[in-house]
């Protein structure tokens, strides 16, 4: 069982966020940067799938600077094998970022590769899908259940309302949605030997792409509660401030 | 999440900053939930111990063929520091007790054979550890103890009674300080033994209520005619008390970094609600008196950890480092009481009620002066060497 796991490295979502002065990026001084959440579930399955195997190599993907070669340690700590860092600056076209993934990941041989079913810091859950389809290989996005057998590749996908059961055959790209898994924290031993695994660096040039961000903006902040009276003599108030100002009705 | 959490520093190594992320996230995850109900129950489960057995943190400090991580002075101050986070004192306490007070008596001075038998067990979680040295009678005056052990063929005889033992109730292995000579220095008679839990003659007579620390289980315990046999020695006979010296360099490390965690926690916790309480028309945070006073604490808990961070940073270098190991011991504890008495004031009735973490952090925080080395006592340590 050979996987690839593509994992970035986001702003921690408890961060205050301060946008930077170009005020289309944001200020990254004193942001604490982690593993995008989603990637952490590929990373668990990832591993287990290779644990249960009892052969296989892991393998995880990063496309960032030189600051992700940290996000990288820290999922060598959790038990991926070995990492690689495409060094580079990414773009915001989550194309221009799937070439590069298909591109380090043709002929690489794995029978999966995962994806977290977005990065919370864009939520654009474009690049999986996007590399599948450069990979010439199927794809199911939000992967809450999973089981494998016999090279087939059965799925559950949480939709709205139910369950939908996908299958496909391996290879394939999958991009994994919370639930699947419990992520483990890394163990002390996990940390030491991550030291020492393979850290690859290759620089790669991203194509800047035709999707651009042109502004940020935080969201307003939260107004104030109102109390409009008291007992059944505010209904029609509140009914009608709900209709007029808050739109809801 | 403090930035100041995230920050690297020269003293700490790759695995020290991660080993540091990685107990952040275990007491976020795995701690705070359900800190709460250890506090009714007086103690924490065994499970906890089991799983951060399963992460290797119980055996920072102990050699990698028994199962630890063989890490220096430093990576227990991470260790600490980061527990301190927890806002469970009680918590915090019993497992530095394991991993830095009681255990470190076997890892330095344990016979191969008696490592062999219980370090493995002690790094996962499986067996707990207690260090039992002060007596009703004797508590800063380690060399007072009373407790005796006379040798009788191939057994120690223990007597004597024991008070204010951590992980006293649930522990499984007691690292116990008794009198083996009566002639001479009294620093030269003391030895340390092993005694396990269920051995005849020893029993936990009672649990004691306390201030704070309310998930760590506090002991009483009662030696009488306890036969162990003399493989329990540990270390020479007669050079207990200098083991008890050279140990306190690290539980005093740990007590000062768990106070700086609990303070820095503390004024993050305040820090949260000043910014979203309002009075007179504004959040709290605006008002200026406020805002100084918070500040300075900050300041005092920055300088606090930095001392600490140099005194562990001394021992892991194999230096002298008495003089300034007591002053962090004393001053991290110390500045932790303002820090926690100004943060009880700026919660305001909240800060009172039993529902918020800041409430139990004060209570928890006044142990910190008088357990594992009282703030005089350090001084005393520190005049000494001016
Ligand atoms: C919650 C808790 C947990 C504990 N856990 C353990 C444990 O696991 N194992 C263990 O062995 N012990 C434990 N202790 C005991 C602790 O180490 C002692 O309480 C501490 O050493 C102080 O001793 P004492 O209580 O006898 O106070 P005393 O020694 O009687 O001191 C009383 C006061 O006199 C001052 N004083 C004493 N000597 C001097 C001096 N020479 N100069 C100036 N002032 C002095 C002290 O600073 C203090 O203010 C625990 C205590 C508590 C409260």
């Amino acid at each position: 069982m050979k996987v690839a796991v593509c994992l970035k490295r986001v702003p921690d979502t408890t961060t205050k966020i301060v946008i930077g002065s170009d005020g289309k990026s944001i200020d990254e001084n004193g942001v604490k940067f982690v593993p995008n959440p989603y990637d952490e579930y590929a990373l668990e399955e990832a591993i287990a799938l290779k644990e249960r195997a009892g052969a296989g190599e892991t393998v995880v993907y990063s496309l960032g600077g030189d600051s992700s070669q940290e996000t990288i340690r820290t999922a060598l700590a959790m038990g991926i094998d070995r990492g690689v860092l495409l060094q580079g600056a990414g773009s915001a076209d989550g194309f221009e970022v799937a070439k590069t993934f298909a591109a380090e990941l043709k002929g690489g041989g794995f029978d999966l590769v995962l994806f977290g079913k977005l990065a919370v810091d864009d939520y654009n859950m474009q690049v999986g899908p996007m590399t599948a389809e450069l990979l010439g290989v199927p794809c199911i996005t939000t992967v809450a259940h999973l089981t494998l057998a016999n090279g087939a590749i059965e799925a559950e996908r949480e939709i709205e309302g139910g369950i939908e059961v996908c299958t496909c055959s391996m290879p394939a790209v999958l991009t994994i949605d919370k639930g699947l898994n419990t992520p483990r924290l890394p163990s002390l031993k996990g940390i030491m030997a991550a030291k020492k695994k393979p850290l690859e660096v290759r620089p790669v040039h991203v194509g800047v792409g035709t999707l651009m961000v042109s502004s940020l903006t935080l969201p307003p902040e939260r107004l104030a509660g109102r109390i409009v009276g008291e007992g059944p003599d505010a209904v029609p108030a509140l009914v009608s401030l709900l209709r007029t100002e808050a739109k809801v009705l | 999440m403090t930035t100041i959490m995230t920050q690297a520093h020269p003293y700490l190594s790759d695995v020290h900053l991660a080993l540091r992320d990685q107990v952040l996230r275990f007491v976020q995850d795995q701690v705070i939930p359900v800190g709460e109900a250890w506090e009714d129950q007086g103690m924490v489960p065994r499970d906890i111990f089991r799983r951060m057995g399963a992460l290797g943190l119980l055996g920072i400090r102990v050699p990698e063929i028994y199962g630890g991580a063989e890490l220096d002075a430093l990576a227990s101050v991470v260790l600490a520091e980061a527990l301190g986070h927890s806002t469970f004192g009680g918590f915090t306490a019993s497992v530095l007790v394991d991993t830095d007070m009681a255990t470190p008596h076997l890892t330095r001075y344990g016979s191969d054979a008696q490592k062999a038998a219980w370090l493995p067990s002690i790094v996962a979680g499986d067996t707990i550890t207690a260090i039992a040295v002060s007596e009703p009678d004797a508590g800063s005056d380690v060399k007072s103890i009373r407790t005796r052990a006379v040798r009788q063929g191939d057994h120690w005889v223990l007597n004597g009674a024991k008070t204010f033992i951590t992980n006293g109730v649930h522990g499984d292995l007691y690292i116990v300080a008794a009198k083996t000579a009566l002639d001479g220095k009294a620093s030269h008679g003391i030895s340390m033994f092993m005694v396990e839990k269920g051995t005849p003659g020893f029993r936990v007579s009672r649990a004691l209520k306390k201030m704070g620390w309310l998930s760590s289980d506090t002991a009483e315990l009662v030696f009488e005619d306890c036969r162990i046999p003399v493989e329990n020695l540990l270390g020479e006979e007669n050079h207990g008390f200098y083991a008890i010296m050279d140990n306190f360099q690290n539980e005093r490390l740990v007590m000062a970094a768990m106070a700086v965690g609990e303070a820095t926690k503390a004024i993050q916790l305040t820090l949260d609600h000043l910014r979203q309480r309002e009075a007179f028309g504004s959040a709290l945070w605006t008002i200026h008196g406020i805002r100084q006073r918070l500040a300075k604490r900050a300041a005092e808990t920055e300088a606090a950890r930095q001392l600490v961070y140099h005194a562990a940073w001394l021992e892991s270098q194999g230096l002298e480092c008495i003089k300034e190991v007591s002053m962090a011991k004393a001053f991290c504890c110390e500045i932790t009481q303002g820090v926690v008495y100004d943060c009880v004031q700026f919660h305001g009735g909240m800060g009172y009620m039993r529902e918020s973490a800041i409430e139990r952090m004060a209570r928890d925080a006044r142990v910190l002066t008088i357990g594992g080395g009282a703030t005089e006592v350090m001084f005393e340590e520190v005049a000494k060497r001016l």
